[in-house]
Order: C-alpha cells, then structure tokens, then sequence
C-alpha cells in the first residue's frame, strides 16, 4: 500500500500552467526533496496536495483514498500537515494555544459540552494539553510555551511552525523552504532538527528547498521541475550531476 | 472560598438592585437605566465575537436584535393577552411568567438562524464586502419588519406591558429586572466559556490566519457558522429584553443607527476583551443617558449667556452628533479601545483569586 500516489497533476490559472503532468509516491518513511528554479510550481503542488486547489486534472491518492477537492481542514485531519513558505503563525497568541488549537480535527467534544463543561469537556481538553506539552517537551519548546511567536527569534518560529505541523500527528509532512531566511547555524539545526524528526516520528517527509545543502544531505530522492514538468529526479548524486539540472539553475549559456 | 468573591459579590449587587427596586428605593427610571445597561453588556459582548474575537467588521447587529425583539414579543402577545391582532390569550396569562424564559429563548432561535443570512455568505466574502453584506442585512430586516402590517408595520407593536403586569400579577416584584440580571450575567457566561476553550478560540485562529487555522484542521467554515449564529442569537436576547422594558417596539429602534451604537461599544471597549465590552456598555449607557440633562442644560447655558437666537434650541438630536463623534475620536487617539484585546485579570493579576469561571 503506498501513502501518498499522485498521478498527472495539472493546474492552469487562466493560460497559465503551474504544473504539468506531475507524478510522484510515497511509500512511507522516505525523505524526498521537490526542488527547482523560482516560480516552477513546486508550492503549487503543495497547495493542491493540501486542498487549497483544485487540479486542473490529476490524481491524488491518500492511503489510497482518493483527496482531490477535499477542502485544507479535512486533508490534514487524515494526516497531511504542511509548514509555509513564510512563516503562518498565530503570532498574537502564546505558542501553547498555537499548538492546542490545531487539536481541533480532534476536539472530541461539542458545543454543548462547551458551555455545561461537562466531564467530557474537561477530559478532552485535558487530553489535548497533554499532547500539546509532550511535543513542546519532545522538542525543547517547553520554556517559550507562554511566549507568543512574533516575540521569539526567526529560527525559533520556523521550528514551532514545524511543531506545530506535528501535533495533528500526519503520516506525511510537507515542509516547504524550511531553511528559507535562516542564517548559517540554524540551518545546520534544522538539518538536524529534520532528521530527528524523521527518524523520532517514523513519518514521510516532503520538502521543497532552494539551500541545495539541506536537500543533498537529508534526501534520500529529489525531484526537480520547471516551469512545472518534471525534468529530473534521482538520488542527490544523480541529481548533482544531471545536466538538465545544471542546466535549469544556471541557464543555457553557463554550460 | 476567596475564589468566589467576585461572583459572590456580583449576586449581591443583583439581589440588592432587585430588592431596592421592590421596596421602591430606587425610582422606575433608574431601573430602566439598569436595565439597559445589560441590555447593551449582551450587545457589546455578542457583537465582540465577530467584531473582537473574529475580526471580522459587521455593523449590522441590530438586525438581530430586532429578530428577537418580535418573535419574543409576538409569541408572548399571542399566548399570553388579549389583543387586537391576534385576538384572546392561548395560554392563561399567569403562565406568561414561567414561560418567559421560553419565548426569550426561542426568540434568540429565531435570531440565530437569521444570523445565517450574514454566516454563509461570510464563508467566501469578507472585509469590506461583508461589511456590506451585514448592512445589507440590518436593512432588509428592518424593512421586513416595517412591512409586516400584522405586526404594526412602522407603527410599531405595543402590548409587552401586558406581559410584565401578567408576571407582576402573579408575584409583584421587579420581574424584568430580575430577567435582565439573568440573561446578562448569562450571555457573559456563556461567551467567556465559548472564547476561553480550544474550540471557541478556533475563531481567534481565523482572526490572525484564516489559511494557517483552515490547513491546522480548523473548520473555518463550521466555525465562522457557529460565531455568527452564537452572536446573532444574543442580539435576538438583547432585542427581547429590551421590547419587554420599553413595552413597545418599532422597527426603527433597531436601524443603522442602533447597530452603530453596538459598534461604538466594542471598539470603545476594545475589540477581543470581554471585560471591555462589559465596562464600555456601562460607560456608553450611562454616558448617553446623561446627555438627557446634559443636553437641555447646555441649552440653557447658550440661552442665557444670549449666544444663538431664541428659536435656536439644542435638541436631543445632538446625540446623533456626540455618538459618532466618540467613535471618530475614539479612532484616532486610542485606537485599540479602552482594555485592548486584554482582560481585566491581565492588568490586575491579583483579581484571578477572587474568581474562578470555569
Ligand atoms: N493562485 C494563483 N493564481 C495565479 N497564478 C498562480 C497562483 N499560484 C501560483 N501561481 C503561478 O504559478 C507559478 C508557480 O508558482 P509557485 O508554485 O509558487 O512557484 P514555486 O516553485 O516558486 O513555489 C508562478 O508563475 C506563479 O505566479
Ligand atoms: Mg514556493
């Protein structure tokens, strides 16, 4: 059974074609990188994956259940999370709530319970805190928990935002620039940071980077597209060394 | 025990109000002047989930409140006298008293699912263009309303009087006082439970990223559903109450005008504090109450140091003047409102052991 089987993904905007063709699996446990020069579509494809849009054609299956047209919240309660590009906090509330909020697929009560708190209520959100603490502990957060976001430095919110991700416990983790504005000592955490993940949480992970140092050591297959079609992939050696790569980065006269 | 101060003291101050009343120590206006003021509290903290919590500029609450002002009243009116329009009492009016309750809740029903007027087409529009749509909304409301001849059409509806002397005859003590307490202390209630648990603070996640709450599992739509029916369902309270004070409704009660009192209190409050809605819906009545003696003083002042021309006289009008004119002041000077988005219990961290709402 494969986790994730895309199948000749397309999306137009108006005369536009973001991504063309696209096909990928995962069969679980892998650590892919998707890369590719500016604007080759590769946050497209993520933005359908987790149900912002709907493809123009193509296929997704989820644990070989078919997500085309479901809508963001529903995708990621059956297990897809996703980080942004630019960081997408709740940057006005403490990182806690950040984290218990995103419970919500899975609040296990109902209005009702709500305004009577009945034990059902106060069992759940119980439940739900301990989730939280045990992944901010996991992942050395405990002592920003009261903090809010926008007060914390960069590197921190990228990792919270990847916490954040976590806590709806996916099976598939999209992470998209991870390293994006990051200086060089953060990077080399959050390669660690990633790797750990991978290995702690046994989950796939899906990453779009530009920072080729990131993607060659932690991707064991990396697939690059431009102007959304697929035009290599391979293990980041292949990669490395594919002259349509080359070719695509630094353009036709660097060669 | 100390953990119960604050409610402890707040039921005193109701049952001394209450009791004061009945032994008429206080006089009917200042009644009515208290009464008004939870009126607006239910207002200003209902409006505050969308307004505050959600983040989202509605500005046409009153609708909501009209909703409930007549479904309340026509059912009470219908069950409970004899009238006109909808001839001799189904029910014995004694019981107008127990089921009170009843026609307020199920006036509040009605409010809510009006709410969903404002609600589905928030799901796809917002900012600017939901503004309009809840404009829209107070609009087609009030015309509804005012082109209902069954129940008055502009000339309003009369007969909620009947109703309060119907519970008066049973017991005579100060039932809508008591009613008012209730439902206030309620509606506070219920929105501090809502916006303090995982689920409610769902709306405070669509507020600051709808995208991030919308792929973190939050069904936005379910949720912006659920504030607007909560917020519209108080309102349709709030109008409930304040048919049975006056006694007497019209459709022009609840217009633009009353909605841009609503918006006033929540922005002077500030947008996200409940206890902000509650201490600027004090301050508002009492402010626009004032302007009663306020304004004819004033001119007296301007007629007797001879500044205008006789025929000139100042006339309560002038509140439609000082309202606005708060809000533009309010904007420019203290924006984020007299609490911000934070609580009482955030500037005295002490008053946490005095109370505990869980
Ligand atoms: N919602 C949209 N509407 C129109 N064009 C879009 C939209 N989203 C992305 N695009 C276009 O699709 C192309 C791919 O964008 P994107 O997937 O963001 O690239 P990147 O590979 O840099 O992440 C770009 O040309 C972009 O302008
Ligand atoms: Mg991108």
């Amino acid at each position: 059974m494969s986790l994730l089987k895309i199948n000749g993904l397309t999306q137009q905007f108006g005369g536009l074609t973001a991504v063309s063709d696209f096909s990928t699996e995962f069969q679980g446990n892998e650590l892919m990188g998707l890369i590719g020069p500016n604007g080759a579509g590769k946050t497209t494809v993520f933005n359908i994956v987790s149900g912002f849009y709907k493809p123009t054609q193509g296929k997704i299956l989820f644990e070989e259940k078919p997500i085309n047209g479901l809508k963001p919240h529903r995708v990621t309660a059956m297990g897809i999370a996703r980080t942004f590009q630019n960081i997408r906090l709740w940057h006005d509330m403490s990182l806690l709530d950040n984290i218990l909020i995103s419970q919500h697929y899975n609040l296990g009560y109902n209005l009702f319970d709500l305004f009577v708190r009945n034990r059902r209520y106060i069992e759940n959100e119980k439940r739900m805190r301990n989730i939280a603490m045990q992944l901010l502990e996991q992942l050395d957060l405990v002592q920003f928990m009261d903090e809010k976001p926008k007060n914390l430095p960069y590197g921190i919110q990228r990792k919270i935002e990847i916490a954040r991700a976590l806590s709806v416990k996916p099976s598939l983790l999209l992470l998209d620039e991870p390293a994006a504005g990051l200086n060089s000592s953060d990077v080399q955490e959050l390669i660690k940071l990633i790797g750990w993940i991978h290995k702690e949480f046994k989950i796939s992970i899906w990453m779009i980077e530009h920072q080729m140092a990131v993607v060659m050591s932690l991707c064991s297959w990396i697939q690059v597209i431009d102007f959304g079609k697929t035009i290599a992939q391979g293990t980041p050696e292949q990669i490395q060394n594919n002259p349509a790569v080359i070719k695509a980065y630094l353009g036709d006269d660097q060669i | 025990m100390k953990k119960f101060s604050v409610p402890a003291l707040l039921a005193i101050i109701a049952a001394g109000t209450v009791i004061a009343a009945h032994f008429e120590l206080i006089d009917l206006y200042v009644q009515t002047v208290i009464m008004f003021i939870g009126v607006n509290i239910i207002l200003s903290s209902s409006f505050n989930i969308i307004n505050g919590y959600m983040g989202e500029f509605a500005c046409g609450h009153a609708g909501f409140m009209a909703v409930g002002a007549y479904v309340t009243s026509v059912l009470n009116i219908m069950f409970f006298t004899s009238s006109k329009s909808f001839g001799d009492p189904i029910l014995s009016p004694e019981l107008a008293l127990w089921f009170f309750p009843v026609t307020m809740i199920l006036g509040g029903i009605a409010a809510a699912f009006t709410g969903l007027l404002v609600a589905i087409p928030s799901f796809k529009t917002r900012d600017d263009y939901l503004a309009i749509i809840t404009l829209a909304a107070n609009f087609i409301l009030v015309s509804l309303f005012i082109n209902m001849d069954s129940v008055g059409g502009s000339r309003g509806l009369m007969g909620m009087k009947q109703i309060v002397f119907a519970m008066e005859d049973v017991a005579f003590i100060p039932w809508m006082l008591i009613w008012t307490f209730l439902f206030t202390f309620s509606t506070v209630f219920i929105i501090r439970r809502f916006v303090s648990s995982t689920y409610g603070k769902g709306i405070i996640a669509i507020h600051q990223d709808e995208i991030a709450a919308e792929i973190m599992s939050v069904n936005t739509n379910k949720m912006k559903l659920v504030a607007f029916m909560l917020s519209s369902g108080l309102a349709g309270i709030a109008g409930g109450l304040f048919a049975h004070i006056l006694g007497y409704i019209n459709p022009n009660s609840f217009n633009i005008l009353k909605s841009t009192e609503c918006l006033v209190m929540v922005y002077l409050g500030g947008m996200g504090s409940l206890s902000g809605s509650v201490i600027a819906a004090i301050i508002f009545t009492l402010l626009i109450e004032g302007l009663r003696f306020i304004i004819p003083a004033m001119d007296t002042l301007i007629h007797f140091i001879p500044l205008v021309p006789d025929t000139f006289h100042l006339s309560q009008v002038l509140k439609w003047v000082i309202i606005p004119l708060i809000l533009v002041i309010l904007m420019q000077f203290r924006p984020e409102g007299i609490m911000g988005n934070r609580e009482l219990s955030d500037f005295f961290p002490k008053l946490k052991r005095y109370y505990e709402f869980k």
